[in-house]
């Protein structure tokens, strides 16, 4: 090979190598996205079951109920409208009644919402600010700046 | 008063570290010696009174003085005094003067170790680090100051966050800091290379000792932050691709990047300009990493309180040094001489592959921790970017990179042989197969991909270790030959042996937890019984306690094997009573590499409590393994010739830059 060859094969394999990691990046992404959506959003979301999704409100008070083993029920709410949610698991240490949560997993096609992981807020991860300023907007108090990551 | 006196340190700290950026830069403009030598002294001043600044609030943060407004907010007088001290970092006005004290300190260091490095180049270089001390300094003073006093001082501390009461954070964020700050350095030098318009292979030289150290630090900081999380969250999780771990995680895939692309330009003039820029995006990755969990952007249990201000500023901050570095890296670049030629395949060729593909992580990484902050702030739509995504990527684009390893440093510089180097790694990649052929006859079962996983991580041991064979000639000569010639072998050889057999370690860890780890989530009545990884845990029941600023329940589980009680756990829940927080300490009993990890969950009306047991096995491995990386880290640095060579091309350079003015 010459030397002008070698340079182009050398560039042209950085050039592969760089367009492979591009489209891997995309296919990922287009695979493992999950949006965030509160209850309120959901009616008009149109979601296919199975479509994995974040969840966020208020775990609405008097809700939670424990099943058989370590399954859990609760409702989340956003103070207008509310989304039963199942869980089995142990939930975080911070997870208590009246207080904000994210819930991730997917409504099945009984359209029972099911998460695999529930994390609860504390800080804007776990309740973004245009949900919290919702709630504020509404009179519901957020407390409590501890944080679990 | 003694406070006031730590915050006037502080004001003449920021007076110290302006003038060390300042008049040195003159200096070497004018080609004023007088003003150069400022530099160091100002260095040294500079550090002594950010010490002294950070003993004080240290001292207020002893004697719980809750007149401090910090140390009100983060500190509790029943408070164990180890956490009292940690505590100083351990919120975000401490920790950004941690940060100056570090940087502070490394500027020191230059100053102190640099006395070999040419004048111009030593002034210059102390001149950046002063620029970046100057703004972080001004940041705490003007928006983060631990100093300002509460009047009437209240009698007791609001206490610190009791997730962070552990001894993980008395080591876990110095040592992060030593290695994101420690890039400002590289960082420092490549800038005042670029002011210069000149740079040769003793400038890498003198960076390789920084960049060594900066990364072993991050290394072990990275390691301990994860053992830490794994440990105390109660998850069992041991890396959760959170934006906090990213954000230290990219430096240190840019820092290794940095590292391989300076030994090139070191020994074969090459890279030059590459590494340069190198050393410019991987403490620009510092930097975007303290914007990141400092502003507020981004909160988790790192980033304390936040306030819009401090953002705003880290952000210029970050506009300033990384807009300038690139806009003079884009105006000087063509100046530098692009030196040596080599082939595709040869040591250059396989250290090009190797920036190639940790550059490529590093920026995918970044991709998946910024795409949701870009996304939100554009369209307002809020997505989230879980672990399957940086599983998939990162994984898929190590993969070359492990196999790719052990040949690294078995080619030639200039023209490699691949060819034979694979005939030498004959042997690595047979003790690969044959410990993942007894995995499979002694386990069963599990994923095809696991073991093939484990055969990497073996062959990347045994690979490593081929070249200090191949080097010693063990086999070839005599014994005691081959015994001496492997004594004299150079300290960097022995680290970057150690290096390699680090990630192997830690692959094999983190494929056999991957894999291999069973759990289990179960109601448990006193009596109950639950099998882990061959051991039975027998729940006994619980028994309330107090400790000095919390109360806790805890279960007690005892440990048999066989029929034979070999140990028992204690796992808790804690609350603690300042704050009415909740925490759960999970307990953990180590089985050689493996580990047995029980959290409890919630009691249950009927008497029971849900209890979560997890079997990890190999689990130490992923920890041992970064320990073995940051030792051959240490090694190399210890390499006699990296210290010996520099002096002796300083005296060489000299005369050519008085000639040159």
């Amino acid at each position: 090979m010459t030397r002008k060859q070698k340079r182009l094969a050398v560039i042209g394999g950085g050039v592969a190598f760089l367009v492979a990691a591009v489209l891997l990046v995309m296919f990922a992404f287009s695979q493992s996205i999950a949006y965030f959506y509160v209850p309120g959003d959901l009616a008009k979301a149109n979601l296919a079951p199975g479509t994995r999704i974040r969840l966020g409100g208020l775990v609405e008070a008097g809700t939670v109920k424990r099943g058989e083993g370590s399954t859990v029920t609760f409702t989340v709410t956003d103070t207008l409208s509310t989304v039963p949610v199942t869980y089995t698991g142990i939930l975080p240490d911070l997870f208590r009644e009246g207080q904000g949560v994210v819930a991730e997993g997917a409504f099945g096609t009984d359209g029972l919402f099911v998460a695999d992981t529930v994390l609860a807020k504390h800080d804007e991860t776990y309740m973004p600010k245009d949900v919290a300023d919702r709630l504020k907007a509404q009179g519901v108090e957020l407390s409590g700046k501890e944080t679990i990551k | 008063m003694i406070i006031e006196l730590g915050h006037y340190a502080l004001v003449l700290a920021l007076a110290t570290v302006l003038i060390q950026s300042v008049l040195p830069l003159i200096g070497t403009i004018r080609n004023d010696r007088s003003l150069m030598a400022v530099a160091p002294a100002a260095a040294l001043a500079g550090f002594l009174l950010v010490l002294f600044s950070f003993s004080v609030l240290t001292f207020a943060y002893v004697v719980s003085d809750f007149s401090v407004a910090n140390v009100w907010e983060n500190s509790h007088s029943l408070k164990p005094m180890i956490y009292k001290i940690s505590g100083v970092w351990g919120n975000h006005e401490g920790s950004m003067l941690l940060w100056l004290l570090i940087l502070v300190f490394f500027s020191a260091l230059v100053s102190t170790f640099g006395a070999n490095l040419p004048e111009r180049l030593r002034a210059n270089v102390l001149a950046i680090q002063g620029l970046i001390s100057t703004a972080f300094a001004l940041f705490i003073l003007l928006t983060s100051n631990p100093f300002i006093r509460l009047s009437p001082a209240p009698a007791e501390g609001r206490d610190l966050n009791p997730v962070l009461q552990d001894v993980g954070l008395a080591i876990h964020p110095p040592l992060l800091y030593l290695g994101y700050v420690g890039f400002s350095v590289c960082f420092s030098f490549a800038i005042a290379a670029l002011i210069e318009g000149r740079i040769d292979a003793a400038w890498a030289r003198w960076v390789r000792p920084w960049t060594l150290a900066a990364w072993s630090f991050l290394t072990a900081g990275i390691a301990m932050g994860s053992y830490w999380a794994y440990y105390e969250l109660g998850w069992g999780g041991w890396w959760f691709w959170d934006p906090v771990e990213n954000a230290s995680f990219i430096p240190w895939l840019a820092g290794t990047a940095l590292l391989h692309s300076a030994l090139v330009m070191e020994k074969r003039e090459a890279l030059k300009i590459w590494t340069v820029l190198l050393a410019i995006l991987t403490f620009s990755m510092s930097l975007l990493g303290t914007f990141l969990v400092r502003s507020g952007v981004l909160t988790s249990v790192h980033a304390f309180a936040t306030d819009p201000t401090r953002g705003v500023f880290i952000l210029a901050i970050l506009v300033f040094f990384i807009g300038g570095a690139l806009s003079l890296f884009a105006f000087r670049a063509a100046t530098l001489k692009a030196g040596g030629l080599f082939a595709p395949i040869s040591r250059e060729g396989a250290l090009v592959l190797n920036n190639l593909i940790l550059t490529t992580a590093a920026a995918t990484v970044l991709t998946g921790t910024l795409y949701p902050l870009v996304l939100e702030a554009l369209t307002g739509e809020k997505i989230s970017v879980g672990p399957p995504f940086f599983n998939l990527t990162f994984g898929l684009l190590m993969l070359p990179l492990l196999l790719a390893v052990p040949f690294g440093p078995l080619l030639a510089w200039k023209r490699g042989d691949v060819f034979a180097a694979g005939q030498r790694l004959f042997a690595a990649v047979a003790v690969g197969l044959v410990v993942a052929a007894g995995v499979v006859y002694a386990h069963g079962g599990g994923p095809v991909l696991a073991y093939f996983g484990i055969a990497i991580g073996f062959y990347m041991i045994a690979g490593s270790l081929t070249d200090l064979w191949m080097r010693a000639g063990i086999g070839k000569v005599k014994a005691n030959v081959a015994f001496r010639r492997f004594i004299g072998l150079p300290g960097s050889a022995f680290g970057t042996a150690l290096a390699h057999i680090g990630i192997g370690v830690t692959v094999i860890g983190v494929i056999a937890v991957t894999a291999f780890e069973t759990e289990h989530v179960v109601e448990m009545k006193p009596g109950m019984q639950v099998e882990a990884g061959g051991y039975m845990l027998t729940f006994d029941g619980m028994r309330r306690g107090q400790g000095p600023n919390y109360s806790e329940e805890s279960g007690h589980f005892t440990v048999a094997q066989g029929g034979v009680t070999v140990t028992d756990i204690w796992s808790s829940k804690r609350l603690y009573t300042a704050r009415r927080m909740p925490t759960t300490e999970a307990g953990i009993r180590t089985f050689g590499l493996s580990q047995l990890y029980v959290s409890l969950g919630d009691a249950m009306a009927d008497g029971g409590i849900v209890v979560r047991v997890w079997w990890k096995p190999m689990i130490l491995c992923i920890w041992i393994g970064a320990l073995i990386m940051m030792a051959g880290g240490a090694v190399s640095l210890c390499d006699r010739r990296l210290r010996v060579g520099a002096p002796q091309k300083a005296r060489k350079m000299k005369p050519v830059l008085e000639a040159a003015e």
